[in-house]
């Protein structure tokens, strides 16, 4: 037999619909009522000035370590908007924008950030899931999400996020492989920020492109400018539909750029050069889609110091909220099994003798 | 009423399971066409079909998380690990998740899985598969760990952790698996996780044991009856975590004497915490320090030395007698 090459298809591409310099192709451009555009401005607006305000609190020690999401809202918000309200979504902690848009209120984000469980409460009516910290990690139970939904046959999606390193973590592999076996309703997307902490994209793997690694695992793949949030809008819409109908996983390469740092307890200066910051900070996705929508007639000098105005109001509620969270300091013992073990109720009782004992002007409890 | 190995009523607990919950899925390596590496899941794929009872493709931490996302959507899966020695290829999935979304949501997301895997050594397996890693789960806040020692108590712990809310951790003893037949009623019965049994009553000293090592502590308080005329309290804990510290406390404090036997190493393993237990509630009632028999603090050996390794009923007898006669 002579060598010839394997029948494997490997078309990839690549999509952009609104460039950074305004260039809208208009054969792709999604359809998006003009109340939604303005509401996704809002919620992208909104994402800024969260981030904004979070990392003043952290300074002023007001909140614990924060990991921004500056320069990344258009990957999670296209892909939120893509999505049924029932549908699921399985984030990491770069997706701000998307749960916003999804309805988590803002002071749940930083009650995350600020040390309360209560950060990780999904609004009610919702099938998300909080925030995932070990990386891609959230893959496998995203994909264990999307089985569960073709078993049933209900018709729903799972979308789970994770970043550049984490398609180097074995969970990212694992759970596409399975995705792939199964054929199951996952949509996978990559926001490739460039940036592992201190190790550059380019250091995790020697792959071109992320999106590449699909064709491993015999699903789609897609590259998609992250930046762009039409773009990120049709390239989830797309996936959707297709895991919606059977059509099984894909995965989506998100280029975006992180525009700040890993989290406060790292400075980016030591690792990466101004320079590289300065080329990205034209492909900002938020002063993209602002004059997208100014040239819409969707905004203007009248509305957008409107817009702002609420959303100041907003997070000014949200941190009074925020700062005003209750910390009951027993709770975390109550929910460890559905149950409590007798070891469990010996401690509560343990902790609150010992609480009681230390407060001033109460007197000691006497433990039996 | 039938006889049953243990395998045979680990698979009974699993069918009946199933027959009566769709919600419940067996998935793991091996678990369909090949029936499961020791056949505990045999004649599932057969009768539930191949969306209900999954062969997988080989990656722990995948069946691991795949159970944790379809108890999200209201599945209760039985996640098979191949053995004991490759459970730590999902580890991170166990810690990260299966155990702390209860906590970590307040109860909105719970894991409601079983993770069975094969436990323990004797029966000359090649490496890693003969390891005894109970300790290293019952330290995780929010894991059940249930060790059952034969076919009826096994079949009632399986049926007990399926059912169960939150996620068990559910080891079978190999050594156990085909050496004993016991009668196994036709309806189904549960234990409760979290509470051993008095395997054998007594009043001179209480051995503390669970799992394949049962066996062998029974036969060591036989053999302290018989040829030293003393009568050994035998518990069988069935659970490393919650740890039945009643039911300990209790025996000891009849007794006045203990010995721990378990097949993991000594150092941090769960003899230290039973030991620990006793000191705190019990220590005047002690008539002697309290000795652990277990596997030293090494890795398991090959099988050439498997048995030299492993508590036997010697080893446990002369533990007794040196706390008998301290």
């Amino acid at each position: 037999m002579p060598r010839e090459p394997l029948p494997i298809s490997t078309r990839l591409e690549t999509l952009s619909v609104l460039t950074a310099d305004g260039q809208l192709d208009t054969a792709l451009e999604p359809a998006v009522p003009p109340a939604d555009l303005r509401r996704l401005y809002k919620t992208m607006l909104a994402a800024r000035r969260l981030d904004e305000r979070c990392l003043m609190l952290q300074r002023q020690g007001r909140m614990g370590t924060y990991g921004p999401s500056k320069g990344q809202e258009a990957a999670s918000l296209g892909v939120a908007y893509a999505l049924e309200r029932s549908d699921w979504l399985v984030p990491t902690f770069r997706e701000l924008a998307g749960l916003l848009w999804r309805g988590w209120p803002m002071h749940t984000w930083m009650l995350y950030w600020g040390g309360h469980e209560a950060g990780n409460a999904v609004p009610p009516d919702l099938n998300d899931l909080p925030i995932c910290v070990p990386i891609a990690s959230q893959c496998q139970y995203g994909m264990g999400i999307a089985w569960g939904c073709k078993l049933r046959g209900d018709g729903r999606v799972c979308v789970t996020f994770c970043g550049d390193g984490g398609t180097s973590e074995g969970d990212f592999h694992e759970a596409l492989n399975f995705a792939g076996v199964y054929n199951l309703p996952l949509v996978l997307v990559v926001q490739n920020n460039h940036w592992a902490i201190s190790i550059p994209r380019s250091c995790q793997t020697r792959s071109a492109t992320l999106a590449q690694k699909a064709v491993a695992y015999g699903i789609d793949g897609l590259q998609v400018d992250g930046n762009d949030l039409l773009a990120v809008i049709v390239a989830t819409r797309e996936a959707v539909e297709k895991a919606r109908t059977g059509g099984g996983p894909t995965l989506i390469e998100a280029v975006t750029y992180r525009l700040s740092m890993h989290t406060t307890a790292d400075d980016p200066k030591k690792y990466r050069s101004e320079a590289e910051v300065q080329e990205w900070e034209p492909r900002d996705p938020l002063p993209r889609f602002r004059a997208y929508l100014q040239k819409k007639k969707l905004l203007d000098a009248k509305i957008e110091p409107v817009i702002e105005e609420e959303i100041t109001a907003e997070l000014d509620a949200a941190v009074r909220q925020y700062e005003q969270q209750p910390v009951d300091p027993t709770e975390f013992l109550r929910h460890v099994f559905a149950a409590p073990t007798p070891e469990l109720l010996a401690q509560q009782a343990e902790l609150a003798a010992h609480l009681a004992a230390r407060r001033p002007g109460r007197s000691p409890a006497h433990v039996s | 009423m039938a006889l049953l190995t243990m395998v045979k009523a680990l698979n009974l607990a699993l069918a009946e399971a199933m027959r009566t919950d769709p919600n419940v899925l067996v998935l793991g390596q091996d678990v369909g066409r090949d029936e499961g590496v020791f056949r505990v899941t045999e004649g599932l794929l057969q009768e539930f079909g191949p969306n209900r009872c999954i062969d997988t493709p080989l990656a722990e931490a995948a069946i691991i998380g795949a159970g944790i996302g379809l108890g999200f959507t209201g599945f209760r899966p039985v996640c098979e690990l191949q053995f004991d020695g490759f459970s730590f290829q999902a580890f991170h999935q166990i810690e990260n998740h299966a155990r702390r979304f209860r906590n970590r949501t307040r109860g909105r997301y719970t894991c409601p899985l079983v993770i069975r895997m094969p436990y323990g050594g004797g029966i000359r397996a090649i490496e890693h598969h003969s390891e005894a890693p109970e300790a290293t789960y019952a330290h995780l806040a929010g894991l059940k760990v249930v060790i059952p020692s034969g076919p009826r108590n096994a079949r009632a712990l399986l049926r007990a952790a399926i059912y169960d809310p939150d996620p068990v951790i559910f080891f079978e003893p190999k050594a156990v698996y085909r050496s004993f037949r016991e009668e196994v009623p036709d309806e189904p019965e549960t234990l409760p996780i979290g509470k051993g049994a008095v395997a054998r009553p007594g009043r001179d000293i209480t051995l503390i044991t669970y799992g394949a090592m049962l066996r062998v502590t029974l036969e060591a308080a036989e053999e302290l009856k018989d040829v030293h005329g003393i009568d050994a309290e035998v518990l069988d804990l069935l659970s490393a975590a919650p740890l039945d510290g009643e039911l300990i406390n209790q025996s000891v404090r009849r007794t006045g004497r203990a010995v721990v036997v378990h097949e993991a190493p000594r150092h941090c393993g769960l003899g230290a915490e039973i030991v620990a237990r006793i000191v705190e509630d019990s220590l005047l009632y002690l008539e002697a320090p309290v000795k652990r028999v277990t596997g030293f603090d090494t890795v398991i050996p090959y099988f050439q030395n498997e048995l030299t390794y492993l508590p036997d009923a010697a080893r446990i007898v002369r533990a007794a007698l040196e706390t008998v006669n301290f």
